[in-house]
């Protein structure tokens, strides 16, 4: 964990109430896809924990979604404008265990992490694939740069664009090696319950996001585990599901 | 050349400054981010004889100006803690550590303390009788004189090292509850533990918490920590470990100001990991700038 300063590049929607936050600076307490960043917001009190869908040498691109005053704020921050960011937070995909084949599935807001782990999967020589999946059309974010890296299966619950219905709705295939999910916790259940070995990314309410107040602690297979300091990625066996 | 140094209970602190219990964890992750040798020291998570897990997700709320926790004691027990959390800090940690014990019933509270007391690397024993966050005990010690001067003659029985109460900010009266426990030999106190509150979901109408309630802290509650101190400052002899809310040197000075001999700092912690460290980098400059020489000259210095 590193506390960095960031300037703005840009930060512009990409999505109904999704925006991607371009920022300079150095990223390098990030070290495996997955790990996330706390960033602090206007007047609110405590930091904000969003998800990091790239990293290089010049800096970090986030990807958020307005839920609330902190992130409308967040929204409102101009090119040039400076943010205080905890980066390099948690533990992340364990690439080790992809093969040759990974199955990505990411919800909505989930799928960031998911773009850098793609990444880094093909220049291990994996073929990962991807389903993404959204509440309608107007949520899609990133089809075409994931579609650059790898094969997608865009499902939407309304129809509205790709396949008509849930992420597990777009079917399994034979050489599905291993899952990466991440999205939110309805989703995750129902591939935790498919016959394909994965991890797993969770998202909680934090209060410290580097292990301190013990605020998002859940019961895993292994003991009490928090899911910002030894999450938010675990293994589908030590998840009670 | 400023003089930070301060005596609290027979041990001498280079500086007035402590990690506040449940904002610090056992140290490691603070660890891995600057040398904790600089503080003052740090209260380490509220200890029970058995491990707990805690209360259900979502435990944390945001507040105007703080927060909401509710915990509810997770920790791993104190056999645990003795056999795995104390000696991993030995390693980051060379000064004497503050045990703070939770309990649930006045032997569960002996059973700890007696434990904890016997540790060499533990220089005082925080007893917090005012945990909000759970259903049985904790607090319930806390809001009564007589329950809280039975747990404090109950753990002054079997220790050696000094016995610093944690008080509830709940309750009609804190100086009545610390003058019953310091007629049983309650060797100092520490507060204010958290305010209970509340807030509410507007789509689901639910609590946020799953806990219902949970305990304030932050920056929201620091002029009422600085009340209640000041009140219990002048209805007790002992020392006071003053907490509630700090975030700057000033605030320490204020805190001191009011009563305490040293501060614990909190919330703050969660949300900039090296404020401990920052106060006492910014502590001496801000001393210079109001005259002080020596920190210990100003406890409860408050002009009436």
């Amino acid at each position: 964990m590193k506390q960095q300063q960031f300037t703005i590049e840009s930060n512009a929607a990409i999505a109904h109430q999704v925006y991607e936050l371009r920022l300079s600076g150095d990223a390098g307490a990030l070290a495996t896809p997955g790990q996330f960043v706390n960033v602090q917001v206007g007047n609110a009190y405590l930091r904000r924990p969003l998800s990091v869908a790239k990293w290089d040498d010049r800096g970090m691109t986030l990807i958020y979604k307005v839920v609330g005053s902190g992130t409308d704020w967040l929204a409102q921050q101009p090119t040039g404008a400076r943010l205080d960011i905890l980066t390099g937070l948690g533990t992340g995909f364990d690439l080790k265990k992809a093969r040759k084949h990974p199955l990505l599935v990411g919800g909505g807001v989930g799928l960031p992490p998911l773009y850098q782990l793609g990444i880094e999967l093909i220049k291990m020589g994996c073929q990962p694939r991807l389903i993404m999946g959204f509440a309608s059309e107007r949520d899609v974010f990133y089809q075409k740069e994931f579609e650059q890296l790898m094969p997608v299966t865009l499902m939407t619950q309304d129809g509205s664009a790709g396949g008509k219905g849930l992420v597990t709705d777009a079917s399994l295939q034979a050489q599905d090696s291993f899952l990466y999910a991440c999205g939110p916790i309805p989703m995750l259940k129902a591939l935790h319950a498919l016959p394909l070995d994965g991890q797993f990314s969770l998202e909680e309410r934090m209060g410290c996001g580097f292990g301190a107040c013990m605020g998002c602690t859940i019961q895993t297979a292994k003991g009490p585990r928090r899911v910002c300091h030894e999450g938010p990625v675990f293994s589908k066996e030590d998840l009670l599901w | 050349m400023v003089n930070m140094k301060v005596n609290l209970l027979g041990i001498s602190l280079d500086n007035p400054v402590l990690g506040a219990s449940g904002c610090f964890g056992f140290g490691e992750e603070m660890a891995a981010l600057y040398d904790l040798n600089l503080l003052g020291s740090f209260s380490f998570k509220g200890t029970t004889l058995h491990p707990r897990l805690g209360n259900p997700l979502p435990r944390i709320a945001e507040t105007p100006s703080g927060m909401l926790n509710a915990i509810g004691l997770q920790n791993p027990g104190v056999h645990e803690v003795i056999a795995t959390e104390l000696p991993k800090m030995k390693g980051y940690f060379h000064k004497p550590v503050m045990a703070n014990v939770s309990g649930f019933s006045v032997e569960e509270y002996v059973a700890v303390c007696s434990l904890l007391d016997q540790q060499d690397q533990v220089g005082w024993l925080e007893v917090n009788i005012s945990c909000p966050n759970v259903k049985e005990g904790g607090m319930s010690f806390g809001t009564s004189p007589e329950l809280a001067a039975r747990v404090t003659r109950a753990v002054k029985a079997v220790c050696k090292k000094p016995i610093i109460i944690k008080l509830s900010p709940n309750v009609t009266d804190s100086a009545l509850i610390a003058r019953a426990c310091e007629d049983e030999g309650a060797d100092g106190f520490s507060l204010i533990n958290t305010y209970v509150g509340m807030r509410i979901d507007l789509k689901t109408r639910r609590p946020v918490l799953a806990n219902r309630t949970g305990g304030l802290s932050g920056p929201a509650v620091f002029p009422l920590a600085l009340h209640l101190v000041r009140q219990v400052y002048k209805a007790v002899k002992v020392p006071i470990v003053g907490m509630g809310g700090i975030a700057s040197a000033q605030d320490v000075l204020e805190m001191m100001l009011a009563g305490a001999t040293a501060v614990q700092v909190g919330a703050a912690s969660l949300v900039n990991p090296y404020a401990c460290r920052d106060i006492i980098r910014d502590l001496p400059l801000v001393m210079e700038e109001y005259g002080i020489t020596n920190i210990s000259d100003i406890i409860g210095g408050m002009k009436d």
